[in-house]
């Protein structure tokens, strides 16, 4: 651990509650991610403790925390916050420089945010309000096909046969899941097949420009969706260490930045 | 920061809000006495029909479209609409009128705070297409309701040019209107009092047009969210003298606001125009987010489109025709992405909100490409928000606001708001 103060960022998330601390240098010294439950703060506290814990450091180390998330603004003990449109294009642009287009594939939304040469934002778009496309389109498909979420990637991984699933909505897909068992599909080409209409429904949102960066707790944990946007746009997918605390470490960032600008 | 957690202070309530609720008040009591009493005809009207012909053959005229903004507005909406599903009415087509339908076979109305206990009943129904289609199909529903006539234009739509060929097809409807409404109304039109009301309708107009224009100043005199109550009259009493007699003290109230440099929001860092339906069920919700972050929704398609200025006292018909061809909803893509570079220049916006309503693909112009190409065209940054006038269901509250959020960082990381290193 640097000497000097830290800076925290928390991500609240829908599914998960992520965070990540940066040193008085701006670099990533540690993450956490939790479940975020039905206790927006109680997820907070656990995912701060466990960081300020692997940092080795003291709350009274961090010089302010910042939240950002769906849960950005019931959260007390943050000072300030961003949205998850600027925090996750100010994380990626710690690895990247742009022009780059962020996509975010969250349990509850998608976003895909384009952001320019000098770094500024211009432009993003979120799924409408719908599941397609999102984390929860990924769990409902698992529970169709009889797996766990977490084993929706090894399943997929034994796939022969490119399958498509043309349904708009998670319903009437899951619908049409049920539909290729009964015609004899194998479960691994439609886990496949879920994961290529995730990309799909992405892709339709937005033009992407420049270097692409993958964050997002679905790029963490399900890298064919990682390999599939490669093969649909053509182009190599950057994705940062901890992808899925991308959005937290934005923030933190965003919070050292805002302390050490010179005062208005 | 963007998020700041404190209350947005406001500049004190523009005194034309109470003279605003008395007219909007004296309106729908005349509607219904008329109605009730038979001392007048009465007529539904869509909202940018030709209401000239109705004023001036003694009629007390009732807008539905005004209703389902008051159904969307109390909410009462989403209680009404699943009537009206349940009859045939999809819950993909205009929100209005499953409100306003739903709300007719439920028997209730927001009217009921001006004394009403449901809207007052027609003697005949006059539409014009010239919006959507919907108003045609909302009003045949009534006139099979209740056996009353259903008359109305159908009107060209997705115009670029508008030629003569045009006009004579819009003018020869009008007046073919005429037999039909003389008889329903028991006397002839008098084409001095058609004059008058389309005189009227011109200098409603005009003022309505420079009370809006009042937010070209810096800091913006009216949001567009406040205007969307004030343009009440501007709907429901066009041809009329009472509604020029209001703008006239809403102008004024506004012109002393820019005088003395005071805006509708204390502190205006950035400036948005609105493209698209408002979300009535949000409105208050939307305009204390945007106030909060210092952001004044200074201009909007929609209260624009209540300015007529085509009408021409000296030939009504005609000047109606062209005043209902011009609206923005009628035309094409491209007159209508040149309207809004010319609107982002008048009132010096910093960016674009286009709500993309559900319900309203004829006032919804996210779909085919157009906030791309003004983005690419005006240099300006564009956001799409996915809502619907009154279907709330089409809208998420949490979405809504990160979009709004995430926009308005978007624009603090842009480099000054426009105009204002000139100091404007």
């Amino acid at each position: 651990v640097t000497a000097g103060p830290c800076y925290a960022g928390l991500d609240c998330g829908s599914w998960n509650t992520k965070a990540a601390l940066v040193d008085a240098e701006g670099r990533l010294i540690a993450t956490a991610v939790v479940r975020t439950g039905a206790d927006l703060h109680a997820a907070a506290d656990r995912a701060l403790s466990e960081l300020l814990e692997r940092a080795g450091v003291t709350r009274g180390d961090v010089a302010a925390l910042w939240s950002t998330g769906f849960g950005r603004h019931a959260l007390t003990l943050a000072s300030g916050s961003r949205t998850e449109l600027d925090s996750h294009a100010r994380g990626a642009l710690r690895y990247v420089e742009g022009p780059l287009t962020v996509i975010d594939i969250g349990g509850q939304d998608a976003k895909i945010i384009l952001v320019d040469a000098e770094g500024r934002r211009i432009g993003h778009k979120m799924n409408r309000k719908c599941a397609a496309g999102t984390g929860s389109f990924l769990e409902e498909m698992a529970l169709r096909l009889d797996v766990g979420i977490g084993e929706l990637p090894a399943l997929a991984a034994g796939f022969t046969e490119e399958l498509q699933l043309g349904s708009f909505c998670t319903v009437f897909t899951g619908t049409e899941v049920l539909a290729l068992i009964r015609q004899g599909k194998r479960p691994p080409d439609l886990a496949r097949a879920a994961y290529r209409s995730v990309v799909k429904r992405v892709l339709e949102m937005e033009r992407v420009e420049g270097r692409i960066v993958a964050t997002g707790g679905v790029v963490a944990h399900h890298p064919m969706v990682v390999e599939l946007l490669e093969k649909a746009t053509g182009a190599s997918v950057f994705v940062p260490e901890h992808p899925q605390e991308i959005g937290a470490l934005g923030v933190a960032v965003a919070a050292r930045e805002a302390a050490l600008a010179p005062a208005a | 920061m963007t998020s700041p957690r404190r209350e947005p202070g406001v500049e004190a309530p523009l005194r034309s809000g109470a003279l605003l609720k008395d007219v909007m008040a004296a309106h729908f009591a005349a509607v219904e006495r008329a109605a009730r009493d038979r001392t007048a005809p009465v007529a539904w009207c869509t909202s940018v029909g030709p209401v000239e012909l109705l004023r001036a053959l003694g009629y007390e005229v009732f807008f539905p479209e005004n209703h389902g903004a008051l159904l969307g507005a109390s909410r009462m909406a989403g209680e009404t609409m699943p009537r009206a599903h349940a009859l045939g009415y999809s819950p993909d087509i205009c929100s209005y009128l499953t409100s306003d339908i739903g709300a007719y076979l439920e028997k209730r109305t927001p009217l009921a705070r001006h004394g009403l206990s449901q809207p007052p009943r027609p003697d005949v129904l006059l539409y014009s297409t010239n919006q959507c289609r919907e108003v045609r199909d909302w009003f045949e529903f009534y006139g099979r309701e209740w056996g009353v006539p259903v008359v109305g234009v159908t009107s060209f739509r997705d115009l670029g040019e508008i030629a003569p060929l045009h006009l004579d097809a819009i003018e020869r409807q009008l007046e073919a209107l005429i037999p039909p409404l003389e008889a329903v109304a028991g006397r002839r039109l008098d084409a001095a009092r058609l004059e008058e009301a389309v005189s009227r309708s011109r200098a409603c107009s005009e003022a309505w047009r420079d009370c809006l224009a009042a937010s070209a100043a810096r800091p913006a005199a009216l949001t567009f969210f406040d205007a969307t109550i004030h343009m009440g009259p501007a709907v429901v009493l066009r041809g009329t003298a009472e509604a020029c007699t209001y703008y006239q003290h809403l102008l004024a109230e506004l012109r002393e606001r820019v005088q003395r440099g005071a805006g509708a929001l204390p502190r205006e860092r950035f400036r948005l125009y609105w493209d698209g339906m408002p979300i009535w069920g949000r409105l208050r919700d939307l305009a204390t987010l945007f106030a909060q972050l210092d952001t004044s929704v200074v201009a909007s398609t929609y209260c624009n489109s209540w300015i007529f200025e085509a009408l021409d006292p000296r030939d009504p018909l005609r000047s109606m025709a062209r005043a209902s061809l011009e609206l923005f909803i009628a035309r094409a893509e491209e007159p209508k992405q040149r309207y809004l570079e010319r609107m982002i220049r008048e009132f010096s916006v910093d960016g674009v909100v286009f709500h993309d309503s559900k319900t309203c693909p004829n006032n919804s112009n996210a779909r085919f490409g157009m906030p791309q190409r003004l983005r690419r065209s005006s240099g300006v940054p564009v956001l799409v928000l996915d809502g619907d006038l009154n279907d709330l269901r089409c809208f998420s509250d949490e979405q809504a606001r990160t979009n709004i959020e995430g926009f308005v960082e978007q624009l603090e990381g842009a480099g000054p708001p426009r105009g204002a290193e000139a100091g404007s």
